[in-house]
């Protein structure tokens, strides 16, 4: 079959009607997968709040906070129950100290600070060795790797390799450090946090008290 | 040749893969499991029909000089389009597939393909061409996947076939993907002479 | 610091081709002589850094602020085809000799996976222009690495006595596994 002479203005109009066509195409497809990708992505995050935290009716309003030193903000989702209290907050983390750099962790605290429940939200860490953390530290038969139940308030969170009282991966120190370190700057978020805003209202009440008596 | 022969070329006598060579990024990429070498070799399959009728029905208005930049972007639309449906509708897939996704369009097999088939024949012995190669690739990717997966993780497509522990590692790491391949390849080749 | 990090991480611990399975149709097809790899892993480290200048821009200028970043790999494999055409233009002229050496894989780094995945690469990992540029070209410096090491162990194998059913691609694939498990033993480094 014979095709256009390649002359200048034929290929000039045809390379640009091409990409005219396709970058419609685009568009028109961006839009019409624009909210699928949108609740896709949602729904995922509301699966990983709900699986890190003990049971809640609803939640509260979600806040972004950057730990102390940081540019990147954390977001918080307080979770309550039907009276308005607080039952768990969950904490979206981070860290770029990863075998494969940065990576996103989900990780809910009772309000005590205790850890409710976590969940790897994306990562890029080896497979079958840093990918393993999204078992590893939840192991009931291993109290020593399981962060499940502890306070990294009364805890030391960081790698026995390095003092502290956590089991590592077998051969991935580098993913377990890092893990480590996202839920340790979940923590500290949190709890700057919770100290912060809780601590006006104990002493409103210690003063009504005196007043009436 | 007859269209049943152009169709189901793409599987053994010249499999993009085991015989052409071609594709070797994603392969070895994406196969630590079978599930996740399906999911590419079918994503690569729409993009390879898709583009492959494109390039059939347009090839008479593109002037030569320009038909390798034309045909990459006519690749590039339909990768973006595979990119954004798996984004909205197969998230978990999405994630684990992740930077081999856009990386379909230098899959050497879709420019291979539009270049070599697609811009000299009918549409549909294009789109016949596009969907053998495309199986085919697709074949040898849950091949290779399931390989590994099973000497890797002792499972096959997720179902346990024996327990984790007594797998071989590195065969879900780097390494084992090159020699997996290697020895499929010298089996292959070893079945075909027979 | 953070510059020695990915300076490392890209030519050892995070290879190219070795770990990340970028590149592997000019990894298996040019390495047969050393010098051939030298000068295509040569050619793959110009427009490897040029791409990623290039395409960074765009998307830092062009596609964020108009919110087009569905556009990315279209814009981006055009500017790499781009470049390679450049690229060849620039060698006939001063090399050709290495011009011919090369031949049809001059144009192969077009389709070469290693480029397009470096440019998304700097992008997801977020990383600055200067970060960019420098996780280009280290990136390129471990392509290289692998490519020159990997045929010299070819150069190697054509003279041994393979068994018949493992000769050419199957040899030279296990060999290739065998070079990636070495490199896994960098992973301690970072």
């Amino acid at each position: 079959m014979a095709k256009r002479e390649s002359n200048f203005i034929n290929m000039l109009l045809t390379l640009f009607a091409v990409t005219f066509i396709a970058s419609a195409s685009l568009g028109l497809v961006n839009e019409m997968t624009r909210d699928a990708i949108k609740n896709a992505n949602i729904k995922a995050q509301q699966k990983a709040i709900a699986a890190v935290l003990p049971k809640f009716d609803k939640l509260g309003k979600s806040f972004k906070i950057p730990p102390k030193g940081e540019t990147d903000s954390l977001e918080l989702f307080p979770a309550l129950d039907a009276n308005g209290n607080v039952v768990g907050t969950a904490v979206k983390t981070y860290t770029n100290k990863g075998f494969s750099g940065h990576f996103e962790l989900m990780v809910g605290f009772t309000p005590d600070g205790t850890i409710s429940g976590y969940q790897v939200l994306q990562h890029q860490e080896t497979p079958g060795l840093g990918s393993k953390m999204g078992e590893w530290f939840r192991n009931k038969d291993k109290p020593k790797q399981d962060i499940i139940g502890k306070n990294p308030g009364k805890v030391n969170f960081t790698v026995s390799k390095d003092g502290g009282d956590i089991d590592a991966i077998t051969a991935a120190t580098i993913s377990s450090r890092a893990f480590l370190d996202a839920v340790r700057r979940a923590y500290n978020t949190w709890k700057n946090e919770t100290d912060a805003t809780s601590g006006s209202t104990p002493q409103k009440d210690d003063q009504t008290k005196g007043g009436n008596s | 040749m007859s269209q049943m022969k152009n169709f189901t070329k793409g599987f053994l006598k010249e499999n993009p893969v085991f015989v052409l060579l071609l594709g070797m990024c994603p392969t070895l990429g994406v196969t630590s499991s079978a599930i996740n070498g399906m999911g590419m070799g079918l994503a690569t399959t729409f993009v390879l029909v898709m583009a492959n009728l494109v390039v059939s029905l347009v090839k008479s208005g593109i002037p030569d000089k320009v038909r390798i930049p034309s045909f990459i972007v006519i690749i590039a639309t339909f990768v973006t389009i595979v990119q954004l449906l798996m984004q909205a509708y197969l998230p978990s897939l999405y994630e684990s597939l992740g930077l081999f996704i856009p990386l379909i369009v230098v899959n050497c097999i879709v420019l291979g393909r539009a270049e070599a088939f697609a811009s000299k024949n009918t549409v549909w012995s294009s789109i016949l061409d596009g969907l053998g190669m495309g199986l085919g690739f697709t074949f040898a990717l849950i091949l290779l996947g399931s390989v590994r997966e099973f000497l890797g993780s002792g499972k096959i497509f997720g179902l346990v076939i024996y327990p984790e522990n007594y797998g071989s590692l590195i065969f879900v790491l780097a390494p084992g993907a090159f020699i997996a391949l290697g020895y499929l390849i010298a089996i292959i080749n070893k079945l075909k002479k027979a | 610091m953070q510059y020695i990090i990915i300076i490392i991480s890209a030519i050892f611990v995070n290879n190219i081709v070795l770990a990340q399975f970028l590149g592997i149709c000019p990894f298996l097809g040019v390495s047969k002589k050393t010098s051939t790899a030298v000068g295509m892993a040569g050619a793959v480290a110009f427009v490897m850094t040029l791409a990623t200048i290039v395409t960074y821009l765009i998307q830092r200028n062009i596609l964020e602020p108009l919110n087009v970043a569905y556009l990315q790999t279209i814009s981006f494999i055009l500017v790499i085809a781009a470049l390679v055409q450049l690229v060849e233009i620039i060698l006939k002229k001063v090399s050709p000799a290495l011009y011919q050496a090369l031949g049809v894989f001059l144009p192969l780094i077009t389709t070469n996976c290693a480029i397009l995945g470096v440019a998304i690469l700097t992008i997801q990992k977020d990383f600055n222009l200067m970060e960019g540029v420098v996780f280009a070209i280290s990136t390129a410096i471990g392509f290289g690495l692998a490519l020159v090491i990997f045929a010299g162990l070819r150069e190697h194998l054509d003279l041994m006595n393979v068994p018949k059913g493992l000769k050419g691609t199957p040899i030279a694939l296990i060999t290739a596994g065998i070079l990636a498990m070495a490199f896994m033993g960098f992973s301690g480094i970072v």
